[in-house]
């Protein structure tokens, strides 16, 4: 697999080729196996996608500690907001109905973590659903996310203890950004600046959950990090260009990651987990964990 | 090599790439190393590990993962109500391993029948696992591949007997790595597969009389 965006990029306009087509191939030739196998195995997980968003939707699931829960099904039957009836609102309560299942201890794909879940099947599922997208064009839409993760598994991080949230729904942010660029016809160039005006919004985001649970606020994060994705889908298309390379946009997430101090790493031991109601919630709800 | 599909997945129960489908997964690899379900073991939690594991069913995950459930059983919820009814005896501990450890790191003592092993295992993030220690010897077990380990006493010609027996079965290598404590010593021996050896390979591999054990750990990644 590629370990630079701009490399793959490269490739693609040397070959006359979308993202998803370098990706494929370039996994079909690491792994030895077929294109239509590892499609087969990504389309495995759009369906779980699929259904993860169906299930949350509904709205009647509780996180093991009751923290989160029923917020997702707010935004479908709730009050009107400036995004009433967009595909935005439709796609931020995706982004936490599939956070709520994976809090439930339900089944989610991790894309590219468990914690960041939501944000690439709410983007794009949600604008599949607007605009008519079919699941084949869906699942070459995976493979320019994985490539796209990839990549900063190589050069910076996918692990909140490692790099912070930025490594987790801020990934899944330039991940959602890239591949529903290349999905509404963007050029492998606009894909790329996706990617880099997605995750220079994320730099520096810390992870601070609430008695270090998957939870609060994973949840809304995995919302603001699915709204941080569509911005920079809409810039891209525009023709909007960051001027700082992609790949130099993902080195400085890592290195941001490694000066990270451990409080803001996983740990609950600063940020919003460390404030006086942050530490209060999480000892009550800890102690009802352990009695369930 | 980084692989999409590691990154598109795995499918999973959540809530915690890391903490609940990496755990799992490090549970399923030690399992391979007494060849089953364990009787007894000792499960000792590292760093974050140790911190948040109970909020995430880090517990949960490492106990189905030994019981060879895997990252998207529903079970994990249950698993150690089951493990209770099955007669895993386990036991957790909160420790600090070196300072050099990943955050997130544990060391399982597994017991089954003669058989026992210490398994040091790292869960690297997106559900990406590294064994980094067996039995005191230093390994790089990814779970990325069908992977056969052995100890064997140390003695001219094994890696090619070995080798040879390999590829009469039809079997790729994809890494071979040898390491001893010292000259003379025991040698042990981590082979990474392309193909998916069947029990019959550790079999013929036990049969070496030089070979003092020898264990198959199944592929954890998609």
């Amino acid at each position: 697999m590629y370990r630079s965006l701009g490399a793959a990029v490269r490739d693609a306009e040397a070959r006359g080729l979308s993202l998803s087509q370098v990706a494929l191939a370039a996994e079909s030739e690491d792994q030895g196996r077929p294109v239509s196998e590892i499609r087969d195995a990504l389309r495995r997980a759009l369906v779980v996608m699929q259904g993860a968003v169906e299930k949350g939707l509904v709205g009647d699931l509780r996180s093991a500690s009751g923290l989160v829960g029923g917020d997702a099904a707010k935004l479908v039957t709730g009050p009107p907001g400036p995004l009433a009836g967009t595909p935005f609102r439709d796609i931020l309560a995706r982004a936490l109905a599939v956070q709520e299942v994976n809090a439930a201890m339900g089944v989610i794909v991790a894309a590219p973590t468990a914690g960041g879940a939501g944000v690439l099947p709410a983007v794009l599922t949600g604008l599949a659903a607007a605009r008519g997208i079919s699941d084949e064009q869906l699942i070459d839409a995976l493979a320019t996310a994985g490539l796209i993760g990839a990549v900063v598994a190589e050069r910076a991080s996918l692990s909140g203890a490692e790099g912070g949230c930025q490594a987790e729904t801020g990934a899944a942010a330039g991940m959602a950004a890239g591949a529903a660029t290349e999905m509404l016809g963007g050029s492998p160039r606009q894909v790329s600046h996706a990617v880099a005006l997605a995750q220079q919004g994320t730099l520096g985001l810390v992870c601070d959950p609430l008695g270090g649970l998957v939870e609060l606020p994973c949840v809304f994060r995995n919302a603001t990090g699915a709204a941080i994705a569509m911005a920079a889908i809409e810039m891209a298309l525009a023709g909007i260009e960051f001027a700082i390379p992609a790949d130099e946009v993902i080195d400085t997430m890592g290195e941001i990651g490694r000066d990270m101090d451990v409080r803001y790493r996983e740990t609950a031991g600063g940020g919003l987990a460390a404030t006086p109601t942050g530490r209060r919630l999480a000892k009550e709800r800890l102690v009802q964990i352990k009695k369930a | 090599m980084v692989s999409l599909l590691d990154i598109i997945g795995p499918v999973m129960v959540g809530p915690s790439s890391s903490h609940t489908a990496g755990a799992c997964r490090i549970g399923l690899l030690a399992r391979g190393l007494v060849g089953g379900t364990p009787e007894r073991a000792k499960v000792e939690l590292h760093g974050s590990f140790a911190r948040t594991g109970e909020g995430h069913g880090t517990d949960k995950a490492i106990v189905a993962g030994l019981m060879g459930f895997r990252p998207d059983d529903d079970r994990i919820r249950t698993a150690l109500e089951i493990a209770d009814r099955e007669g895993l005896d386990y036991k957790f501990e909160k420790t600090t391993l070196d300072e050099e450890a990943h955050p997130n790191t544990v060391r399982i003592t597994l017991e089954r029948g003669e058989r026992s092993a210490v398994m040091v295992g790292s869960s690297l993030g997106a559900g990406r696992v590294m064994v980094t220690q067996i039995d005191g010897f230093p390994v790089e077990v990814s779970g990325n591949y069908h992977t056969i380990v052995l100890v064997a006493e140390d003695m001219r010609g094994s890696i090619a007997r070995i080798a040879t027996l390999l590829a009469e079965d039809g079997l790729n290598i994809a890494t071979l790595r040898l390491t001893r404590q010292r000259r003379g010593g025991d040698a042990f021996m981590v082979i990474e597969l392309d193909d998916f050896p069947d029990e019959t390979v550790r079999d013929h591999i036990r049969a070496f009389p030089w070979v003092r054990w020898a264990f198959r750990l199944d592929k954890v990644s998609a």
